[in-house]
């Protein structure tokens, strides 16, 4: 029984240990989401509208991840990937009724 | 039979006419409208005057524009490109080879499109040619060297009435057309146009300043401007005006930024160039 118990409790505190790894980002999970974001980016300046606040979160996330802050450094790149994706939504929908703001 | 060929050219003819609608370029109109839309909101404002820009709006700031303009503080960059026009390239040439009556009393004809090179050509972008050309460096488009050039060529135009001409070129309504849509465009996450400020919201004050008339804002080009402690350009105005609502400013010289001003100076057609101006 007692045994029992402490196999439960080294299962358990095992698993906790995995889930705390899981949750602190590798330099390998800052990698994929700053090339997410670069290719949004791209996306982005191809239609000549970036947004200073993308630049700024993207330089956030080198800098933190330069530091070895992983968390930090997904979470800005993440961050400049949803501002690109918005800046296109933008120019697209802009394209189209840019004419109504027009003095006629 | 003639009454399927008549059927099929009002089939043609209905789908057509939506899409001419649409792309309809009338720069004519659009001058029009511009300078209606602006006289009617500003009846006060005499015409000559919205190339003042805030100055034209605002009692109080018009009078420290006046007692600060008894020393102008453009005068230097206006004596620096003076001198500059003077100076000969290492080639013995100098600006006054590359323009029109030798550089002197033009700057009411840019931006202008050159049906050679199927663009716009700004006052600053035929510069930096004339530097490139005659096998010199050219200059950063936004302030020092431009500024003072552009001021000096601006100071010796003073008064004369916006000339731009859109010749009869499909490449030229199209780089008017661009110029146009960037003005109405939102942009940057603050999802302002250039619009937004100078048409709907002149003589409005956007934190301490007040917002200039769309209507002639080019004309005062380059600008000494406080908040710069110096000379700018157009493209550094353009630039400024991009960071502002956090979007990225385009590289001096982009072709968006010369139709834009194309669209803008013809606009304001008729006129008279005021630049080098001051701003706060």
């Amino acid at each position: 029984m007692h045994t029992r118990v402490l196999v439960r409790l080294a299962v358990l505190l095992s698993l906790g240990g995995f889930a705390t790894a899981a949750s602190a980002a590798s330099a390998d999970d800052y990698k994929s989401a700053s090339a997410k974001a670069e290719a949004v980016i791209k996306q982005a300046h191809a239609l000549k509208n970036e947004w200073s606040t993308t630049v700024a979160a993207m330089k956030a996330a080198k800098k933190a991840a330069d530091a070895g802050k992983f968390d930090e450094a997904v979470k800005h790149a993440q961050e400049a990937e949803a501002l690109a994706h918005a800046s296109i939504a933008q120019a697209q929908e802009q394209a189209k009724i840019w004419r109504d703001a027009e003095v006629r | 039979m003639l009454r399927k060929t008549l059927i099929a050219v009002a089939i043609v003819v209905g789908a057509a006419t939506p899409l001419l609608a649409a792309n309809d370029v009338n720069p004519q109109a659009d001058a029009k409208a511009f300078k209606e839309y602006f006289t009617k909101r500003f009846p006060k404002v005499p015409l000559k005057d919205f190339v003042n820009g805030p100055y034209s709006m605002d009692e109080g700031l018009r009078k420290q524009w006046e007692a600060i303009d008894q020393f102008p503080p453009y005068d230097f960059a206006v004596d620096k490109g003076k001198q500059m026009f003077a100076t000969p390239f290492k080639n013995g040439k100098t600006f006054a080879d590359c323009f029109p009556n030798k550089g002197i009393g033009i700057r009411q004809n840019y931006p202008y499109f050159d049906t050679k090179s199927g663009q716009v050509i700004s006052l600053e972008y035929a510069v930096n040619q004339c530097l490139k050309d005659n096998g010199e460096k050219p200059f950063d488009y936004t302030k020092d060297d431009m500024a003072a050039v552009t001021a000096y060529m601006a100071f010796t135009s003073r008064g004369k009435p916006f000339d731009i001409k859109i010749p009869n070129d499909p490449r030229a309504l199209a780089a008017y057309q661009r110029g146009k849509e960037y003005f109405y465009t939102r942009r940057g996450q603050l999802n302002f146009s250039c619009a937004s400020c100078h048409v709907q919201s002149p003589g409005h004050r956007i934190r301490t300043e007040v917002l200039a008339p769309a209507y002639g804002i080019t004309a005062a080009l380059p600008i000494y401007r406080s908040a710069w402690n110096g000379m700018g350009t157009t493209t550094r105005r353009f630039r400024t005006c991009n960071s502002q609502v956090r979007g990225m400013p385009l590289p001096g010289g982009d072709e968006d930024y010369r139709d834009v001003e194309y669209f803008l100076s013809y606009v304001s057609n008729g006129l008279p160039i005021s630049g080098p101006g001051t701003r706060p």
